[in-house]
């Protein structure tokens, strides 16, 4: 790298980033070198077609996978040379994960879900660490329900328990793959609210979505197609208050 | 530590998640511990029962049994003298040194009657040393002397289980039972104690039970029954003559048992062509019956150890079954920072609580072996005392005897098998690739 690349001011850098799955018959490029910068405190949304890397990309960037090229620098380092166990670490100190499926474990409670991160840090829990997992669930909503299990909650709290969890460990950023995409549009304007005012807070959020609604509330847009990056525009304010209120006033009436 | 804990509890809970199935591994485990336990503490029972009855012919003892010849070494006419002489028996006392005492002995059926009271036993015709070296007891009156012997007095001491038949309310000593078969009355001068059977020899000895005994003076019964007993049965006569059916010679010293028995075998070896007698060794025996009994326990072991695999097999099982079935949730850790080995640690966590505690309760089954077969005999005797009766003796009397070192043993078995069987489903888990395990439904 030069000398003049700065890290500083970045939740991550990404450099002409490539990944492609090897099958037998055929090899996928899934990611065909892309380029772009999250700087600490952004709103990113990622968008486009089927197929065209959004899962991809948002993987190496949540430290899930190994890209076949390029490079990710998260600060100082680049994950792209990272070994498993360093790549686990990470994601344990360092990324917060939302799921369209939300992904809570079944056996656990609202708070040891919430704690499971910490929990692979491989120390074991402060009481600091105790007390914020339940400050997390209290400012998602559900500071009544800390006992209850995943099965026990609708699926838009369930996703409130994962953003929680999310943040449990002070991540660098929020990673979302279509956190909305099983959501109805109350709850999902639930979701969209959380995030915004975590944002608000200075949490850097980058999702990945198929709706226009859901990325025009967010800061910047970014479009894959094939494996590239079509476009990446910032969304004006006033287009963000417009997406706002449009979703409040045609939220179907409560019945 | 705290780590640890955290994951043993997020284990049990997990385990919990599926009760039934958990309950069902632990069974599993725990036959496979108790039967090890059982088994050995069983087979250490037996084993114990059998060293008993050897050594209660003796280790210092020598016993050569007249046999009954092969038929084709009979005449076919007349009766064929057999087996030991009474003349062996003063040449062996006379020419081994190394002996310090010898019994002669001389035994067949016969019936005792007293009053209208009848019952069939054993006449044994033997010399006071008998009591000793079969360690017999008196309950009252004394053992047959020297004085009675050479005085062919007609005298008598009963078994324990014959003065009990014929003397339900009388006390039996000074009393006079009647044996019709040759007409003539002893007087009881003693009772035994009871005693337990000695061991089955060879097919030289059948078991010796010694209850329907009733023992008088060899002299006594050479004078007034004699060598050749004649029995009617079914229509025909049939008879033997034989002068001593057994002698048994005690050593000054352990020590000298081979070499006297060598000693014997090659004094009587005019006996080899008629294989009528046979020279048993209760230290041989004894010698044998050890390694005997060290094999039958590795062989129990062996069948315990099988049942350890199939548990085994069933633990790994179903925890093949879980990992397939909780992909999803390996997935999710794995996304929220657990390492390959974080993994595989919850998942042998989880197969050894599984084990251990089957092993725990196996152990603590394992302890009550011996009550339980005993209540277990007591039941079946009250249930069904005729079929309990015909059983063998070893069934009647074996009390199972816990051998120190299964205890552990089965515990870390246990834990062994809960960690091999766990190994393979635990890398399996972890090697999964997250992505992929997060998509698995
Ligand atoms: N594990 C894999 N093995 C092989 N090919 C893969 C794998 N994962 C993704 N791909 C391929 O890579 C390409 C990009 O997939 P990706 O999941 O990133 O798309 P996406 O933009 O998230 O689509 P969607 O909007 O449907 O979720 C696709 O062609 C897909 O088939
Ligand atoms: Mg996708």
């Amino acid at each position: 790298m030069h000398n003049d690349f700065k890290t500083d001011g970045y939740a991550c850098r990404v450099v002409d980033l490539k990944k492609e799955y090897v099958l037998k018959s055929e090899t996928v490029r899934a990611l065909r070198g892309v380029t772009f910068d999250v700087p600490i405190g952004d709103y990113v949304a990622i968008m486009g077609p089927s197929g065209s890397g959004k899962s991809t990309l948002l993987n190496l960037l949540g430290c899930l996978d190994k890209p076949t090229s390029g490079h990710l620098w998260l600060g100082d380092d680049d994950v792209a040379k990272m070994s498993d166990d360093q790549l686990a670490d990470v994601r344990s100190q360092r990324i917060g994960f939302v799921f369209q499926a939300y992904n809570l474990i079944q056996q656990l409670t609202v708070v040891e879900n919430i704690q499971v991160p910490l929990f692979y840090q491989g120390k074991p829990l402060t009481a600091a660490q105790k007390s914020r997992s339940i400050e997390l669930a209290k400012m998602v909503g559900l500071g009544e329900r800390l006992d209850h299990r995943p099965t026990q909650l609708s699926g838009g709290q369930q996703q409130r328990v994962a953003i929680a969890r999310s943040l449990v460990n002070d991540p660098y950023f929020i990673l979302a793959d279509e956190p909305t995409g099983n959501l109805d549009s109350r709850t999902t304007e639930e979701i969209l609210q959380t995030f915004e005012r975590l944002n608000n807070e200075g949490r850097t959020i980058i999702l990945v979505t198929h709706e226009d609604e859901v990325s025009k509330r967010a800061k910047r847009v970014v479009r894959l197609k094939d494996g590239r990056l079509q476009w990446d525009k910032i969304n004006t304010q006033e287009v963000r208050d417009e997406a706002a209120r449009y979703a409040i006033e045609n939220m179907p009436v409560e019945v | 530590m705290g780590i640890l804990l955290g994951t043993i509890g997020l284990g049990i809970k997990s385990l919990w998640l599926h009760p039934m199935r958990s309950i069902l591994t632990v069974l599993g485990i725990f036959i496979g511990v108790a039967s090890v336990i059982w088994l050995l503490a069983i087979s250490k029972g037996i084993g114990d029962e059998a060293q008993r009855q050897i050594e209660s012919l003796g280790a210092d003892t020598i016993m050569i049994r007249t046999v009954k010849p092969p038929s084709e070494k009979m005449s076919s006419q007349g009766l064929t003298p057999y087996g030991l002489l009474r003349e062996e028996f003063d040449m062996l006392v006379a020419t081994v040194p190394t002996v310090k005492s010898a019994i002669p002995i001389r035994e067949m059926r016969r019936q005792f009657q007293f009053k209208n009271r009848k019952l069939d036993g054993r006449l044994v015709g033997c010399t006071p040393e008998y009591a000793d070296v079969t360690k017999l007891e008196l309950a009252s009156g004394h053992f047959l002397t020297d004085a009675e012997n050479f005085a062919r007095d007609c005298h008598c001491v009963l078994s324990a289980k014959v003065a009990e038949r014929l003397f339900p309310y009388e006390d039996p000593v000074g009393q006079r039972i009647y044996m019709p078969e040759n007409q003539d009355f002893y007087l009881i001068v003693g009772v035994l104690k009871p005693k337990g059977a000695t061991a089955a020899i060879g097919g030289s000895m059948a078991a010796q039970d010694f209850s329907n005994d009733v023992y008088i003076p060899i002299q006594t019964l050479q004078q007034r029954i004699g060598d050749t007993i004649m029995t009617m049965r079914s229509g025909s006569r049939e008879g033997e003559i034989i002068e001593l059916n057994q002698i048994t010679l005690r050593c000054s010293d352990v020590a000298d048992v081979k070499k006297t028995a060598e000693l014997v075998q090659a004094a009587l070896s005019s006996h080899e062509k008629m294989e009528d007698i046979a020279v048993v060794v209760p230290l041989e025996l004894l010698e044998q019956a050890r390694t005997t009994r060290a094999m039958f326990m590795l062989f129990m072991g062996m069948i315990a150890a099988i049942s350890l695999l199939v548990g085994g097999i069933g633990i790994m099982n179903i925890m093949l079954a879980t990992v397939t079935e909780r992909t999803r949730e390996i997935g999710i850790r794995r996304a929220l920072g657990a390492k390959r080995r974080d993994i595989v640690r919850q998942f042998l966590v989880e197969t050894s609580v599984l084990s251990l505690t089957g092993g725990v309760l196996g152990i603590l089954f394992g302890l009550f072996c011996s009550p339980a077969v005993d209540l277990a005999r007591e039941l079946a005797t009250t249930w069904f005392p005729k079929q309990m009766a015909d059983l063998p003796e070893v069934v009647r009397v074996v009390k199972p005897s816990i051998v120190p070192e299964s205890i552990p043993g089965a515990f870390f078995i246990s834990l062994a098998v809960g960690l091999i069987f766990g190994i393979y489903p635990a890398t399996r888990a972890a090697k999964m690739n997250p992505i992929e395990a997060l998509r698995h439904e």
